[in-house]
């Protein structure tokens, strides 16, 4: 996975990520169109397919909408990093089939506009333009194995056949 | 081997004898609840999974509360994405748009008992751990797991007990406690973790109250809140359910467990400041901030206790002209009650507007929006940055009695301090 970084701060909650009034929608392009404008309507525009976002610490607090995770599916999004995450994001976001990568101190290391890559089997990120690489948390085998088969329900699927 | 409730409660829903903090467990729910908002979601994942018929249509609750009646065409859709369901899935429980805010009418309705696994595709499914079940919220994704299999994987989350001692000051309620300890530990304080509310204040509360600490475990990060059971749960549930229940307890010696002391003798009345739940400060540091609306009800703070509380402030008071009231009792039941003990004639009197019990301008998608610049004093759980409308609205948190007093004087206000 290769793309560049928008970083955002801690405690990045999903009322910022996905505005309570757009839940009426479940379609993920559509809600991308709305994606953290919370605090940059105008993010939708800037952000490109492959694309990473960078969050502080508690990323993903509060409310349980999957839309959230959906929103940065629909925008293209292919990892969210964060120094740590709020628990119902977590599990949303690898049953959706979003990657989520645990990498604390990593927000002192990365920009916005950063270029960088991501080794999902290494657990390394890499910054291109130094080279410099930073660790994240490897997730547990099953969750991969979730996020390899394109989330839980494809996953669920092929364990009830 | 010594474990805490939650180590129970899990182990017994996998089948097993012994769980510890760490672990990941395959657990049987009890109760799968989900509402008009994340619902829809749900039957569409649980449609791809293409199970054609839900585990068990009795453990299923679904409850129309988030945007009732339907204020927009979306909304009417969703209701009719439900409706089908329940029919098509022969759900026992369902609630349609009459009956209130799911985190009330689960319990009331007797669906929460101890020592039992409860999930709802709602955050504050942790509420229900007050009766001193395992309740957690998850995702529609989950959920769709759950229609189809009746399991979940949880990690098993390591407990923080919470050891409140102390007598609660004139005014100083429940609410005014959780907002303190959230002050105190921040947004991420319990993360993943189980949090569990004991000592001698907690003993005295009443079942509504412990609702209150355990339905904002999860603005600290919590996985659930718990009150361990004792004779006024048990009351509570025994009046209203007749499923059969398992009492557990935590073992003081578990070693997943973490304490910390509180002490309430003191305490002021808390309010927490835009845009974060954890930005708490005591009432004395924010009285004077202007107000254009004031918000009592949601599943934190629209109980009939609540409502009492806010009453016997306001009656023979008025609304301040430049602050617009809305109350909304939490369900049909607490809305009865309020009626036949004439706290609705002492709202209305006094120039708030009464609505049917849904979750109103909590999360901003139904009724009471507020505009940019404008200021909202509200009894929920939630202040995030655009949470009940515009953006660039600014939502302040506090208890009803401190709703009350500052709807009638049009600031934030410390009832504490003046005579009405
Ligand atoms: S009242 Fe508010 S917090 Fe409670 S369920 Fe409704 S929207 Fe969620």
């Amino acid at each position: 996975m290769e793309g560049n970084v928008w970083k955002f701060g801690d405690d990045i909650d999903t009322d910022i990520i996905i505005p309570g009034r757009y839940l009426v929608v479940i379609d993920p392009k559509e809600l991308a169109k709305h994606v953290m404008e919370g605090l940059d309507p105008d993010f939708h525009n800037k952000i490109n397919e492959g694309d990473f976002i960078l969050g502080g610490k508690n990323f993903g607090c509060g409310s349980s909408r999957e839309h959230a995770p959906l929103a940065f599916k629909g925008a293209g999004v292919s990892a969210v990093i964060a120094e740590s995450f709020a628990r119902i994001f977590y599990r949303n976001s690898i049953n959706v089939g979003i990657p989520l990568l645990e990498a604390p101190g990593i927000s002192k290391h990365l920009e916005t506009g950063d270029k960088i890559e991501v080794d999902m089997d290494k657990g390394v990120i890499r910054k291109l333009e130094t080279g410099e690489e930073y660790k994240f948390q490897k997730l547990p085998e099953f969750m991969l194995e979730i996020l390899d088969k394109g989330g839980l329900i494809p996953y669920v699927k092929e364990q009830m056949e | 081997m010594s474990m805490t409730m939650a180590e129970k409660i899990l182990a017994k829903s996998a089948g097993k004898k012994e769980s510890e903090a760490g672990e990941i467990v395959m657990a049987n729910i009890d109760v799968a609840m989900t509402h008009d908002l994340t619902g829809p979601l749900s039957v569409e994942s649980f449609e791809k999974i293409g199970t054609p018929k839900v585990w068990d249509p009795e453990k299923i609750v679904i409850v129309f509360d988030h945007q009732v009646p339907a204020d927009s065409l979306d909304a009417a859709n969703n209701h009719l994405v439900m409706r089908q369901f329940v029919k098509e899935q022969k759900i026992k429980n369902f609630y349609d748009v009459r009956e209130g805010v799911c985190h009330q009418v689960l319990p009331e309705k007797g669906h929460i008992v101890p020592g039992e696994v409860v999930v709802g595709t709602d955050s504050h499914t942790c509420t229900h751990g007050a009766l001193g079940a395992f309740s957690t919220g998850i995702g529609s994704t989950d959920m769709a797991m759950v229609f189809s299999t009746g399991q979940l994987w949880f990690k098993v989350p390591e407990t923080i007990r919470f050891e409140i001692e102390g007598t609660l000051g004139n005014y100083v309620s429940a609410k005014d406690v959780v907002l303190n300890i959230i002050g105190q530990i921040g947004a991420d304080g319990a993360t993943y973790k189980a949090c569990e509310f004991v000592g001698s204040t907690v003993k005295e509360m009443n079942v509504s109250d412990r609702m209150v600490l355990c339905n904002m475990a999860i603005e600290m990060g919590g996985k659930t809140g718990l009150v361990e059971p004792d004779e006024k749960t048990l009351q509570y549930v025994n009046a209203r359910s007749n499923k059969s229940y398992e009492v557990m307890k935590t073992d003081l010696d578990a070693p997943s467990l973490e304490t910390m002391h509180i002490d309430v003798n003191e305490l002021e009345p808390q309010i927490a400041c835009p845009h974060h739940v954890d930005n708490v400060k005591p009432v004395s540091d924010v009285d004077g901030i202007e107000i254009d609306q004031v918000f009592l009800g949601s599943c934190t703070n629209g109980r009939i206790s609540d409502l009492r509380d806010a009453a016997k402030i306001l009656k023979g008071n008025h609304v301040s002209d430049s602050v617009r009231m809305l109350v909304i009792p939490a369900s049909r039941e607490v809305y009865t009650k309020a009626l036949d003990e004439g706290l609705m004639n002492t709202f209305v009197d006094a120039g708030a507007l009464v609505t049917n019990p849904c979750c109103g301008p909590c999360l901003g998608g139904h009724v009471g929006l507020i505009g940019p610049g404008e200021v909202s004093l509200s009894t929920s759980n939630r202040n995030f940055r655009g949470r009940q409308g515009s953006p660039e609205g600014e939502v302040y948190l506090s208890s009803a009695s401190v709703a009350a007093a500052s709807a009638i004087i049009g600031k934030i206000t410390d009832p504490r301090n003046i005579k009405f």
